[in-house]
């Protein structure tokens, strides 16, 4: 198991290695080959040489490329310092550099921006969950009832309408129609836990609503395969109580397959609901990702990247732990 | 029928048994009219091909069928003086692994791939004793993996079935269908996915246990080596019907129905000579949507032509003066026509 668990953590740091070299040769090499000067979407179009060329001499411009890409590693790893004669820029590990459009280190900028998405991402986690099974599972046990074909027309409506749809709609009516909830912006958790709450019901509902109809389509899938195994059929023989069947031995099967699913799902959302934060307005990683490729904000791109791959690196990870766990065909392989 | 006293009840009977499926392409008649008896202590052969109905047949007796939305069932299943058919889902499923209980064919699908082969089977024990603490439930199933010849059942006890050889997963299935000593045990095609030499132990132990507990056993097979091994009596079911029945010795000495005389013929021996081919019985299985008009077997029998229009438009029945056989070739002639026409091409 030791052996095992190692031998991922490797895997997960050379992927993790392999998106940082990708994501830095396309964000540092394309605006050489489209002809764009990085140092000139710094500073400003109509700056004169002299600053142009101490931006670039300060930023590592003019260094090749492998260069460039050692020392942004080493700032990932270790900080790094911009130095340009005795102008010396200190930025601290893990450093991802600094915004051309505020001039903001990129890393605080992004830890302050995952809080909101974190916020976003597990409150609607635990609800798609929560919802999207319980749907899946009584649709299975149901198949062909009036319940189970409503359950999954409404699904079906879920999987297909966007985010900027139902997110629209969903405060139309909750807040200007029924003026059940408040027009309100996020609120920290740590400013205030109820307005917090109240400011996030919307945008989970409607994440959730997105990825609860997969899970109740895909849930009610599984059940519906496991209802019909051997094991199944031996649990009933031997006599076991027609809750036992499903509540033991029918959903451990059948929603194993959905923890792969969630773990990569969430481990995705961290990375930056980019529709659902802006629909919003939440000043999350997708509303940031969004502002900062509008801008050509180069650093703060190649930062939410990372952030995102490392999630979902992270995430593939755990999944990986967590199934060795739960099925035990897999945990010697 | 209510008029039979409950000391000449045989231990299970089974009364014009019918099973259907109603499907999206028609309703499958899996089932249709079967009837018989089986005694304690004693052994049942069913044997068919694929969807003759013989496996739908002992499902049915468990009560399998009942969650199935699109299955009917009609007839009687009496087990001892408890009647089935009738019974509340809840009655049926006390004495489902309990009373009575089954053994499956492949016993790698048949047991969940997530939980220990041990934890199913103190599962199995404890529903149907729920009194009984964890601990005693556990030193009954170890007890029974010892009694079925599994080594170091202790250990075993906690491995998953992926971890069992084949024969060592069939013998934890044994041990859970033996684990609240059933007095009918059902063993549907226990060693099809199993290597020969293994078939052989566990149809040797199948047998010990039967003579351990005293249990009545139906045996489903299409190996017709398997009944004349463990069998006491015989049913061959053909298209979900029986078409003939009788004592095991009558079924392999003097067997009178065609089709009977097929499976004889496609049953390899060893005192064959080596260049002989198997005489397979020709064409396949009915479709149990469509069967075929009169007798069900008439498109693969070889003597359908000798009875004139008969076999073709009437449904033959159960009868004869040796014992049932349900064929229009005429009583007299079938014991002649075997011993002349088909035995000497065995």
């Amino acid at each position: 198991m030791l052996a095992y668990i190692i031998r991922r953590v490797i895997n997960s740091i050379i992927t993790l290695l392999v998106v940082t070299a990708v994501t830095f040769a396309i964000f540092f090499m394309v605006p050489k080959l489209t002809g764009s000067d990085p140092a000139l979407l710094y500073i400003g179009k109509n700056s004169d040489p002299a600053s142009v060329q101490g931006i670039r001499i300060k930023l590592g411009l003019n260094d090749p490329i492998p260069v460039q890409y050692g020392k942004f590693l080493k700032g990932l790893v270790a900080g790094r310092d911009y130095v340009n004669g005795n102008d010396i820029t200190h930025c601290p590990a893990p450093c991802l550099g600094y915004s051309f459009k505020t001039d903001q280190e990129v890393t605080p900028l992004l830890v302050g921006d995952l809080s909101v998405t974190l916020s976003l991402a597990v409150g609607a986690a635990i609800l798609w969950v929560l919802m999207g099974v319980a749907i899946g599972v009584l649709s299975a046990l149901r198949r062909g009832s009036f319940a189970d074909r409503g359950a999954m027309t409404v699904a079906l409506a879920g999987v297909s309408l966007p985010v900027y749809f139902t997110g629209l709609l969903a405060s139309a009516i909750f807040i200007r129609w029924l003026g059940w909830l408040p027009e309100s912006n996020y609120v920290p958790l740590t400013q205030n836990p109820g307005d917090w709450f109240v400011s996030l019901i919307l945008p989970w509902v409607t994440l959730a609503f997105l990825f609860a109809a997969t899970y109740a389509r895909l849930t009610r899938a599984n059940m519906l395969e496991t209802l019909g195994e051997d094991y199944i059929r031996t649990a009933r023989a031997k006599g076991l109580r027609e809750r036992s069947v499903i509540g033991k031995h029918a959903l451990r099967s059948g929603l194993t397959p959905i923890v792969t699913i969630f773990g990569l799902d969430l481990g995705a959302l961290l990375g930056g609901a980019i529709l659902t934060e802006n629909v919003f307005n939440l000043r999350g990683l997708g509303y940031q990702a969004l502002t900062a490729i509008r801008g050509n904000d180069l650093p703060v791109i190649l930062g939410v990247t990372l952030i995102a791959a490392f999630f979902i690196v992270a995430a593939n990870f755990v999944v990986d732990l967590v199934y060795g766990v739960i099925d035990p065909r897999v945990r010697l392989a | 029928m209510s008029i039979g006293t409950p000391a000449s009840r045989p231990f299970l009977e089974v009364k014009d048994l019918t099973i259907r499926f109603e499907t999206d392409d028609g309703i499958v008649q899996a089932v249709t009219e079967s009837s018989f008896t089986l005694e304690k202590g004693k052994t049942l052969g069913i044997v068919g091909e694929s969807g003759s109905g013989k496996s739908v047949t002992s499902l049915g007796i468990l009560g399998l069928h009942r969650t199935r939305s699109n299955a009917k069932v009609s007839g009687e299943i009496w087990l001892e003086d408890q009647e089935l058919v009738t019974a509340t889902d809840e009655d049926v499923r006390k004495l489902r692994g309990g009373k009575m209980s089954m053994i499956f064919q492949d016993p790698l699908s048949a047991m969940h791939p997530y939980f220990t082969v041990g934890s199913q089977i103190v599962e199995a024990y404890r529903v149907h004793h729920p009194g009984v603490n964890k601990k005693v439930a556990r030193e009954r199933a170890i007890d029974m993996l010892a009694r079925v010849g599994i080594p170091q059942p202790e250990r075993r006890f906690n491995d998953y079935a992926h971890q069992f050889s084949g024969g060592m997963r069939q013998r934890a299935m044994i041990a859970m269908a033996l684990v609240n000593d059933p007095a009918l045990l059902i063993a549907d095609e226990p060693t099809t996915a199993l290597d020969v030499t293994v078939q052989a132990q566990i149809l040797d132990l199948i047998r010990d246990l039967q003579e351990e507990f005293g249990s009545a056993v139906i045996m489903i097979t299409h190996d017709l080596g398997v009944v004349a091994e463990l069998a006491d009596d015989v049913l061959v079911m053909y298209g979900g019907k029986i078409i003939e029945k009788g004592p095991a010795v009558d079924l392999f000495q003097a067997p009178e129905h065609p089709y009977t005389w097929g499976l004889l013929g496609s049953m390899p021996r060893l005192d064959r000579e080596v260049r002989d081919r198997l005489n397979p019985v020709k064409g396949s299985p009915p479709s149990l949507i469509n069967l075929p008009s009169g007798c069900s077997f008439h498109p693969r029998c070889p003597f359908a032509e000798r009875n004139g229009d008969r076999c073709f438009t009437e449904i033959p029945l159960l009868g004869g003066p040796r014992h049932p056989v349900a064929c229009h070739l005429p009583e007299d002639d079938r014991p002649r026509i075997f011993q002349q026409e088909v035995r000497p091409n065995l």
